[in-house]
C-alpha cells in the first residue's frame, strides 16, 4: 500500500499544482507576501507543470478516490494486523524524537534505541503523516463539495480556510518526502558499506511490491 | 506482531530476487497504465477515462443532492462586487432596452418571450453567498432576483415531465478575431434541472441592491452557490428546457459538465 500510495500522491500533488497555478497570486499572496511566494517560476519549469487547469481538475478528482481508498485500506490493514503498535508513538516519543534528531544532525554521538521496527522519530513522523493524509482527504472534500458537505467546510473554518489547510498539507507532504528520501538513502548507504543484507532484508518484505530504485519511473 | 523468521542467505537471495522481479513488473505496469491514461482517445478535450471519472463523480453527488441542503449565507456587509473573469459572450454591444428573453421547449419550438418586467413581477429574493470560481478564488457577493423555480412554473403545463436539463445561452454576438480566426462571440451552459429548481438558484437582475452592471451580466444572469462561476451564465438571451444534457462551453473544453459544489 505504501508503494501504491507513492505514485498516487505524486499525481495528486502534480495535478493539484496545476489547479493552484490557475489562482496562485491572490489566494496566498497576502499570507506570504514578504516571505516566500509559492512557487517561484523555476519550480514549475523544473517539474514540467504546465498551466492546464481542466486536466489538473480531471486528474485530481478521479485519483482523489484512489488515494482515499488506498488510505482507508492502509488504516484497516494496519489495524487488523496489529501493525499499528509498531507505528504508534507514546509518552516517550517526543523525547525520543529529539534524541534521534540530535543524533542524525551529528550533534550527539549516542545512537538512540529503536523500539521494535522504528525509532521514536519515525513513530512520531509516520503517525503524523497518516493524519496528514486524512486531513488532505477531509479538506479536499470540503473544497470539492462545499455546499453539499457544508458542515465539513464549516468545521475547517470555511472555504478559503479549507484551501489554505489543503495547501499547507501539500507543502508538509513535500517536506516529509524530501526528508524521507534523504533518510532512506542515508540508511541504505550506511548499511550498504557494512552489510548489504541488513538493509535489503528490511526493504524486501513480501508485502511490498516495489524496490526503491523503481521510484523514478512512477 | 510475530517476529519475522530468520532466513538462510540462499532463501533470502531467492526472496529478494523475486521481490525485485515483482517490483519491477509493478513499476512497468504503473508506467504503462500512466501512458495508457495519457494516450487515451479524448472526449471533449480530456482523456476518456478521466471524463468517466467526472461522470462517476457526477452520478454520486447527484444522488446525494438534496433540495434542503442550503449553501451558507453571509451578512450583507460582507458582500462586494465580484472580480471580472472573462468576457465570453459579452464582447458584443447590447441594447438593454431592446433585450428580450426567448424560451424554448425540448424540440426547439419557441414557447415564449419575456421582457425584464416579466421576471421582476415574480417574487423577489435576495441572497448573500460565497461565489466560487473553478480557478480557486472565492468572493462573497449579494444577488437579487426571481427564483428559477418560480419562473419555470410559468411553463409547467407546456413542458413534458422528463425535463432533465436547462440550457442557457447569451444572445448571438458579433464576430471577432481570436488568434487570427473569425469567432462568434457566444457562451452557453447546460445545468441539471435539480440545481435549477433549488431555492438558491436565481434569475438575478440585482447585485448588492443595484441593477447588475454590464460586465457582471446585465440585464439578467444566473446566480447559484451550487455551481462554479463557469455555469452562472451572464446576459441570458435564451433558455431552453431539455430532456438530455445540451451544449456546455467549458464542458466541451475539458471541464466537468456537472461542476457542482
Amino acid at each position: 500500500m505504501h508503494w501504491i500510495n507513492f505514485p498516487l500522491i505524486v499525481i495528486m500533488v502534480w495535478s493539484g499544482l496545476r489547479i493552484y497555478w490557475a489562482e496562485r497570486v491572490y489566494a496566498f499572496g497576502i499570507l506570504d507576501w514578504e516571505i516566500f511566494h509559492f512557487f517561484p517560476a523555476f519550480f514549475y519549469e523544473w517539474f514540467d507543470i504546465n498551466q492546464r487547469l481542466a486536466r489538473g481538475l480531471a486528474f485530481h478528482f478521479s485519483f482523489a478516490w484512489l488515494f482515499t481508498l488506498n488510505g482507508i485500506a492502509f488504516v484497516i490493514y494496519t489495524w487488523r494486523t496489529g501493525e499499528w503498535r509498531e507505528l504508534a508513538p507514546n509518552r516517550r516519543s517526543p523525547r525520543g524524537f529529539l534524541d534521534v534528531l540530535l543524533h542524525d544532525l551529528r550533534i550527539r554521538k549516542v545512537e538512540p534505541p529503536k523500539r521494535g521496527r522504528y525509532n521514536e522519530a519515525q513513530r512520531l513522523t509516520y503517525t503524523l503523516v497518516v493524519f496528514l493524509g486524512a486531513l488532505a482527504v477531509v479538506s479536499g472534500f470540503a473544497l470539492f463539495k462545499p455546499t453539499q458537505l457544508e458542515p465539513l467546510t464549516w468545521l475547517l473554518g470555511g472555504y478559503t480556510s479549507a484551501r489554505v489547510i489543503h495547501f499547507t498539507v501539500t507543502i508538509a507532504f513535500m517536506l516529509f518526502f524530501v526528508v524521507h528520501i534523504a533518510q532512506v538513502a542515508r540508511a541504505g548507504w550506511r548499511n550498504f558499506t557494512s552489510m548489504v543484507t541488513g538493509y535489503e532484508l528490511v526493504d524486501v518484505e513480501p508485502d511490498r511490491h516495489r524496490q526503491p530504485e523503481d521510484v523514478d519511473d512512477a | 506482531m510475530p517476529e519475522k523468521p530468520e532466513l538462510s542467505l540462499e532463501a533470502y537471495r531467492k526472496r529478494s530476487r523475486r521481490s525485485l522481479l515483482t517490483g519491477g513488473a509493478a513499476a512497468v505496469a504503473g508506467l504503462l497504465g500512466w501512458r495508457w491514461v495519457q494516450n487515451q482517445p479524448e472526449t471533449d478535450n480530456i482523456p476518456n477515462v478521466l471524463r468517466q471519472g467526472h461522470e462517476l463523480n457526477e452520478s454520486l453527488w447527484k444522488s446525494l443532492f438534496r433540495h434542503d441542503h442550503q449553501a451558507r449565507t453571509f451578512d450583507r456587509e460582507a458582500a462586494s462586487i465580484l472580480r471580472l473573469n472573462g468576457r465570453h459572450g459579452l464582447r458584443s454591444e447590447i441594447d438593454l432596452d431592446d433585450w428580450q428573453l426567448t424560451v424554448k421547449g425540448p424540440d426547439g419550438t419557441e414557447l415564449g418571450q419575456h421582457v425584464l418586467a416579466d421576471i421582476q413581477s415574480l417574487p423577489y429574493h435576495e441572497m448573500t453567498i460565497e461565489h466560487k470560481c473553478i480557478e480557486g478564488w472565492a468572493q462573497i457577493t449579494n444577488w437579487g432576483g426571481a427564483r428559477f423555480s418560480d419562473f419555470m412554473r410559468l411553463y409547467e403545463n407546456r413542458l413534458p415531465d422528463n425535463i432533465s436539463h436547462v440550457y442557457l445561452k447569451t444572445p448571438d454576438g458579433q464576430y471577432y478575431l481570436r488568434n487570427g480566426n473569425r469567432t462568434r462571440d457566444r457562451y452557453y451552459v447546460s445545468v441539471d434541472v435539480e440545481t435549477m429548481l433549488h431555492n438558491q438558484t436565481l434569475l438575478a437582475y440585482n447585485n448588492l441592491g443595484e441593477p447588475i452592471d454590464e460586465l457582471h451580466g446585465a440585464p439578467l444572469r444566473l446566480a447559484t452557490p451550487l455551481k462554479y462561476g463557469i455555469k452562472q451564465l451572464k446576459r441570458i438571451g435564451e433558455i431552453q428546457f431539455l430532456t438530455e444534457p445540451g451544449g456546455d462551453y467549458w464542458g466541451e473544453r475539458g471541464y466537468d459538465w456537472y461542476a457542482g459544489l
